[in-house]
């Protein structure tokens, strides 16, 4: 008898499949902990009375790689294992998707060959993620996957990465969305990811395999899958070795080896293997027991007075943060001491926590206290206030300003790390001098580390405790928590204990904070009185980690947590009297939600409708005001942004006789769309313009994106071209500009890579296009008769000869009038905003970022958002021109960014403008310039506001930064 | 215009005490071009160094968002200052600065941004480029400079060639990388000694090419990989994880196109915007000139290469660049451009199927020459199998193996039966 022993160790789990003459005699699927090896000898314990004779071995998976090569036994990648695998037990599938705990893979077989893809690095982690939202939602995994079943309506989720689509999901939990809806719109947004992310184009047809451990047990995943592909149950297979396919592959790859006598053999090497080193390992938080004694006795004097409530009467002030993860109630009293404090978290349903400490505090307070005011901050808040009449909303930047001012009155500087979101602020002359605010790649680092410290049977005040003791913490780098997570499981693997872990997690999160966030590099820019709080500061392994990182000492309030609340307390001692609900009518309160597609205008924004028993309505989850059931403002304010889109959409559609050239709305053609629509029109071609984006354009597109980490704005510009092709236009034009226009004010004026070159992609990557002529040629447009020159002889060379040099010199004149006067009237209309604003008294923003950002649905509706909020608001091409061209310290080299320069300067000269700056995910030029925009901003006392922009649609982050503007000016007095 | 300069010159006087540091992207050919510059009173030190906390010292004085090269790069750099190895005001800093669309063309900036931040804003940076961008009494690159430069290139690339093509089979472990080193250090004292002559330089190349024809080697088929991609993570070990290493123990043999390509095609995009854009017109003549006599070089070098017959001659620039053109227009030209296709397809058609393509995390260029050009190549050569990998400072090796690992399995596959077994070594 021969066995062959296959072994499959992936991040999370290890599947062993041991065969005897090619016949299947033992298998287990088990969880592994990361305890890799103690796993490994206890499978393979088990299934040693099964073999009697030489076995040979082979293993597999991402956590085998090292073991492998520890112990000598001969290793097998995994997706080659699945495809060895599936030639013998199916083979006539022609499309195997295989989704593991951190890598996804997509296995197309066909004539030529087989077609193996491995998601990239950053759409890691599907069924880590699974397991987070899971946890997210307060569910298990199987609950998620019940719930999913019942689901009613789809929302769309980002399907980047899971800290993206935590970004959408976080606050659809907070604006009481259904658990049943969310949890089908995750599985939706890894079936999106998975199919653009690997298909890239690559049709998913014929008889499909579903493999692995997520696909097995997720049966509303496997509807999921099902449903959007389109496929038949035929032709939908779930196998039931689909949790063992790769180490079936591996075991038949075994077959052909040499063996050992015993599995003994195979488990004395493990025991004997080398467990990994402490290279690259970091110095530990404490050195000696004093230092920690030290730390435990400096920061136990950091306390806010508490008063026992039964000991007070008189008016009181209530203060609720309704956090991402966590729900927070302060009650104070007159002279600011703490009756009351609660901190929990709120379990995916805000509403009914805070209904039931409310309760509870009228309990205590009976007839002695009166709540005299009530303020509520956070991503709940819209929710909150009006579920129960809360006075007042805060925005939570301000709550945690007024709460850390109060605490410390010489604060130089304050860091709040909560379960979303990292926000600072530099305090100069006791005033905000600046905020800044995580972006979304940064986000969810508290509620990550809480999660983490779940899955290892922790609760996050053990796992704190446990840093503190880390001898060799791990290092974990900093870029998002999905690229920690899959480093947390290496290090495992490579044997690093708990204490080592969490340190090293403590130390990552810091690290994100002052490098990402804040940009600091010295703890003296900072200033001397460092005030840090939110509730991931309670966890002292963060906190100690902070201070080594800074090489300063901090302070932390023993409220750290309650900062929040504690400040919308404080906040709300404004008032005489509250319109919070009383007991009786608490009693009676009941709420409910639907979900719902709201009509106002073409977004179609998935709205949840909230109602409570009084009859009363909230309504969220829209991007402008329409459909929360308010009127329009009663002021038009003027709106660059608009009136762009306006003149752009309104270029007529063309007929000619030489056919219909499409136009794509998207990326460059936001700039030059009057030039080549003018150009083609007098060419004697009928022009036809792309529509305005929406969600849809990008779904329409997205099959044949080939790189996930590009911007927003390019992968939806396969979405136009699509949209053209179905038109039925005869040719498409975007051409190649390797340079922008020249407004000779910068030292060049390049294009980005992507808006120069991005046909080329286009023309490589999208197969319809075959179906149209795609003219892409490289053009100079700042020389008009080279322009027209090397336009005639492309046209001629494209259509076969019927252009003449005299026709295209006098429609390269005809297009650059049409731009001239575009451009014209953007400089005129931006004129006339700013006097408007100023005629009236109204707050100007220049929302600045490139042509393509006045789309509908890359911006999702911010302009709008600003307008509601009183601004008018300036794009940075229609006022650049009426400041002088900035000096910057970087290469000043491209077109849209001498604009962006200029626009800050103008900012910066004037006390009534302020600039937002709009930034694409993937945008690397940005990187370079929002650190010189920043500057000049502050150089002059402005604030810097920056907004991360991608498919998120959730606008909850943005309108905290808005809010948080806002707030900063008012607390100024510049307003 | 933004013609206030804002920066601190390199004088004259400092050449004569400062030490110029400069940060190691070839091994083999910046030790022989940093020579050239020694030779002409210079003085100057190549960092070597390693280890994780270059790459913690770049995340914290560079935007973290910045390509990975731009990171190492400056991280080196300031963990040289504070090494305390040397008097922080008697340095000066090197980087190359090729210019162009890409945002590579800011790392210069964004080292003297760096450096401010961290309190070393006194230290001069020179910028080493050939449009001479900045103002440097002391540093200028004259034409004999350049010259001997252009000989360190070739050197360098055949040095290069020849190591990846015998290391993998060389029967006495440390044979290949011992030769190498030999001739580096010959090659840098012949220099300084003698001055640089390209009539002695044939003499030499046979030379070394029958030195490395002595190493005794296995005689067997090993799978073939290239490497291609952004310049920097393409060849700079600390880079991409020391991946020429990585492959070698995996059975591998690796093929890298040479760096005077690179050069090539810098030169080469001068003259595209002028016939594309009508740009540079005045300075056309001389880039073509400096272009033509780049081309003769390395002719000659093939010639000889070929000629001899023990080793595989790279191809030529002007194929390469012809080969493309049916993909992507050889106006593409920010970052490594149409050359980083170009070079897959001159691998693919010189044999080497398997082929690796290296970017930092969202390097702009690579989504659409590097990813972006993966199907259409695929499509009309369905042979080739190529991975994409992309450096960070974050992301996890292990990924970055099995990725590669999954490609060796298939190379091993599609040759299972010359080798017989589809396992790793």
């Amino acid at each position: 008898m021969h066995y062959s022993l296959g072994i499959d160790i992936g991040s999370t789990t290890a599947k062993t499949v041991l065969f005897a003459d090619g016949n299947i005699i033992f298998e287990r699927y088990e969880r592994h902990y990361s305890q890799v090896r103690e796993k490994l000898i206890e499978l393979l314990q088990q299934m040693k009375p099964l073999v009697n004779g030489r076995v040979s071995a082979a293993i597999s998976g991402s956590a085998g790689l090292d073991i492998a090569k520890e112990i000598d036994v001969p290793f097998v990648q995994e997706v080659f294992a699945t495809g060895e695998a599936v030639k013998k037990l199916q083979p006539d599938t022609s499309c195997v998707i295989e989704l593991g705990g951190e890598d996804a893979k997509i296995i197309f077989f066909d004539k030529s060959g087989v077609d193996e893809r491995m998601n990239g690095s950053c759409a890691g982690g599907t069924g880590a993620f699974i397991d987070q939202m899971a946890t997210l939602l307060d569910v298990s995994v199987d609950e998620l996957d019940k719930l999913s079943m019942n689901y009613e309506r789809i929302y769309p989720i980002a399907s980047r990465c899971g800290v993206f689509a935590k970004t959408d999901i976080q606050p659809l939990l907070n604006q009481g969305a259904r658990k049943e809806d969310i949890a089908r719109s995750i599985y939706q947004a890894v079936v999106n990811q998975t199919i653009s992310g690997l298909a890239r184009g690559r049709k998913i047809g014929g008889k499909v395999l579903f493999l692995g451990g997520p696909l097995y047990y997720c049966k509303g995943l496997r509807e999921c899958f099902k449903s959007t592909l389109g496929l038949s149950e035929e032709n939908a297979v779930f196998p039931d070795y689909g949790r063992f396919t790769v180490a079936i592959g591996v075991a038949s790859c075994a077959e052909k080896l040499d063996g050992f006598d015993s599995l003994d053999e195979i488990i004395k090497r493990i025991e004997n293997a080398d467990a990994g080193g402490l290279d690259d390992r970091l110095p530990p938080l404490f050195d000696s027991e004093e230092q920690y004694e030290e730390f435990v006795s400096r920061h136990s004097k950091a306390t806010v007075p508490r008063r026992p409530i039964e000991s007070y009467s008189g008016k009181a002030y209530l203060g609720i943060d309704c956090g991402s993860t966590t729900t927070k109630l302060v009650l104070i009293s007159e002279d600011k001491n703490i009756l009351y404090s609660y901190y929990a978290s709120n379990h995916g349903d805000p509403v009914s926590i805070i209904k039931e400490q409310l309760l509870y505090l009228y309990s205590l307070c009976g007839d002695k206290i009166q709540i005299a005011g009530s303020a509520v901050t956070g991503y709940g808040e819209d929710l909150i206030k009006n579920a129960f009449s809360v006075d007042l909303g805060i925005v939570e930047t301000i709550a945690h300003y007024t709460a850390a001012k109060h605490f410390k009155p010489e604060v130089d500087f304050i860091l709040d790390i909560g379960g979303q979101d990292i926000k600072c602020f530099k305090i100069r002359n006791g005033a905000i001098d600046s905020i800044m605010l995580n972006e979304a790649c940064s986000s969810g680092c508290g509620s990550f580390l809480e999660t983490f410290a779940k899955s290892m049977g922790y609760t996050i005040e053990d796992f704190a405790k446990q840093g503190l003791k880390g001898k060799h913490p791990v290092n974990l780098g900093s870029r998002c928590t999905v690229f920690m997570n899959s480093s947390v499981k290496q290090s495992q693997k490579e044997g690093a204990t708990v204490e080592d872990i969490s340190a090293g997690l403590s130390i990552s999160v810091v690290k994100n904070a002052l490098y990402k966030v804040i940009r600091v590099s010295s703890a003296s820019e900072l200033g001397e009185n460092v005030v840090v709080q939110g509730g991931t500061f309670h966890n002292d392994a963060v906190l100690r980690a902070f201070e080594k990182e800074l090489n300063h000492f901090v302070i932390r309030p023993d409220i750290a947590g309650l900062m929040g609340a504690f400040g919308a307390a404080l906040y709300s001692m404004k008032l005489e009297s509250s319109s919070i609900l009383n007991e009786e009518e608490l009693k009676a309160f009941t709420h409910s939600a639907r979900s719902a597609v709201c009509k106002g205008c073409t977004n179609h924004c998935s709205l949840t409708i909230n109602t409570f028993a009084d009859g009363k309505r909230f309504i969220s989850g829209n991007q402008c005001e329409k459909g929360m059931g308010m009127s329009a403002p009663k002021e038009q304010l003027p709106n660059l942004y608009a009136f762009k889109r306006d003149y752009l959409t309104s270029l007529p559609e063309t007929t000619g006789q030489r056919g219909t050239v499409g136009l794509p709305l998207a990326l460059g053609m936001y700039e030059l769309l009057p030039l080549w629509h003018g150009i083609f029109t007098a060419l004697g071609f009928g022009v036809k313009v792309s529509k305005m984006s929406t969600r849809r354009t990008y779904e329409l597109g997205q099959f044949s994106i080939p790189s996930d980490t590009a911007c927003y704005p390019a992968k939806i510009m396969h979405g136009h071209i699509e949209e053209l092709i179905q038109s039925g236009v005869d040719a498409i034009f975007y051409p190649c500009l390797t340079y922008n226009v020249d407004e000779k004010v910068s030292d060049n004026h390049y294009n980005c890579p992507v808006v120069a070159y991005y046909s080329e992609l286009l023309s490589g990557n999208m197969d319809s296009l075959q179906e149209v002529k795609f003219l892409y040629p490289y053009l100079n447009i700042n020389n008009k008769r080279e322009l027209a020159k090397e336009l005639c002889s492309y046209l001629n060379r494209a259509y076969g000869g019927g252009f003449t040099a005299v026709q295209t010199r006098h429609a390269v004149n005809k297009g650059f009038e049409a731009y001239e006067k575009y451009r014209q009237s953007v400089r005129e209309e931006g004129e006339a905003a700013l006097d408007w604003a100023r005629k009236h008294g109204k707050r100007i923003m220049i929302l600045a970022g490139r042509p393509y950002h006045i789309d509908s649905e890359i911006c999702h509706g911010i302009d709008k958002l600003a307008l509601s909020m009183d601004f008018v608001v300036v794009s940075e091409d229609s006022i650049c021109h009426l400041a002088e061209p900035q000096n910057v310290r970087v290469l000043n080299q491209w077109t849209y960014h001498a604009r962006l320069y200029r626009a800050a300067r103008y900012a910066s000269e004037h006390e009534d403008t302020q600039l937002v700056q709009l930034v694409s995910f993937g945008c690397g030029v940005d990187a370079i310039t929002t650190d010189e925009v920043r500057e000049i901003l502050e150089k002059h006392g402005k604030y810097y506001t920056q907004l991360k922009i991608d498919e998120i649609t959730n606008l909850g982050a943005v309108r905290i930064r808005l809010r948080s503007l806002l707030g900063a000016l008012e607390e100024k007095g510049v307003c | 215009m933004n013609t206030k300069k804002n920066y601190i010159s390199f004088t004259k006087e400092m050449k004569k005490e400062y030490t110029i540091l400069a940060p190691n992207m070839l091994p083999i050919h910046f030790k022989l071009i940093l020579q050239v510059l020694r030779n002409y009173g210079y003085k100057i030190d190549l960092l070597e160094t390693q280890g994780e906390h270059i790459v913690e010292t770049g995340l914290k004085y560079v935007h973290n968002d910045t390509c990975y090269p731009a990171i190492l790069v400056i991280g080196q750099f300031i963990d040289a200052i504070e090494s305390g190895k040397y008097d922080p005001h008697k340095i000066a800093l090197i980087l190359f600065q090729t210019g162009g669309g890409c945002r590579a063309s800011n790392y210069i900036f964004l080292l003297r941004k760096a450096l401010e931040k961290a309190g070393y804003g006194y230290v001069p940076v020179i910028s080493f480029s050939l449009n001479n961008l900045e103002d440097h009494p002391g540093f200028k690159l004259t034409l004999p400079i350049l010259h001997r430069m252009v000989y360190g290139v070739m050197f360098g690339d055949l040095l290069l060639s020849l190591v990846n093509q015998c290391k993998p089979y060389e029967l006495n472990h440390g044979d290949t990388e011992r030769l190498a080193e030999k001739y580096t250090v010959e090659l840098a004292k012949e220099m300084q000694e003698n001055g640089v002559s390209f009539r002695k330089a044939k003499q030499r190349y046979k030379e070394i090419l029958d030195a490395f024809a002595q190493i005794p080697m296995a005689d067997e088929e090993k799978v073939r990989v290239g490497i291609v991609g952004e310049i920097y993570v393409k060849y700079s070990p600390l880079g991409n994880n020391n991946l020429e290493q990585f492959l070698v123990d995996e059975g591998a043999e690796v093929t890298i196109p040479g760096f005077l390509d690179f050069c090539l095609y810098c030169v080469y995009n001068n003259l595209i915007d002028y016939k594309f854009y009508r740009k540079r017109k005045l300075a056309y003549p001389v880039i073509k000139w400096v272009y033509q006599y780049l081309l003769g070089k390395q002719r000659e070098l093939i010639d000889l290469i070929k000629k001899d017959g023990r080793f595989r001659a790279p191809a030529p620039f002007e194929e390469t660049a012809e080969r493309i053109q049916e993909n992507i227009s050889v106006g593409c030209k920010m970052g490594e451009g149409w050359l980083l296709p170009a070079e897959m397809l001159e691998l693919a058609d010189s044999g080497v199927k398997n082929i690796i393509c290296t970017q930092p995390f969202g390097c702009l260029p690579n989504h659409i020459c590097g990813k972006g050009m993966m199907k259409p190549l695929k499509d009309k050569n369905p042979e080739i199998n190529i991975v994409a990998i992309d450096y960070d400072a974050s992301a996890t090796r292990v990924n970055q193996e099995n990725r590669i690992k999954l490609m060796l399995a298939n190379a091993r596959q599609s040759t299972k039966e010359k080798l017989g077994s589809v396992y790793g070594d």
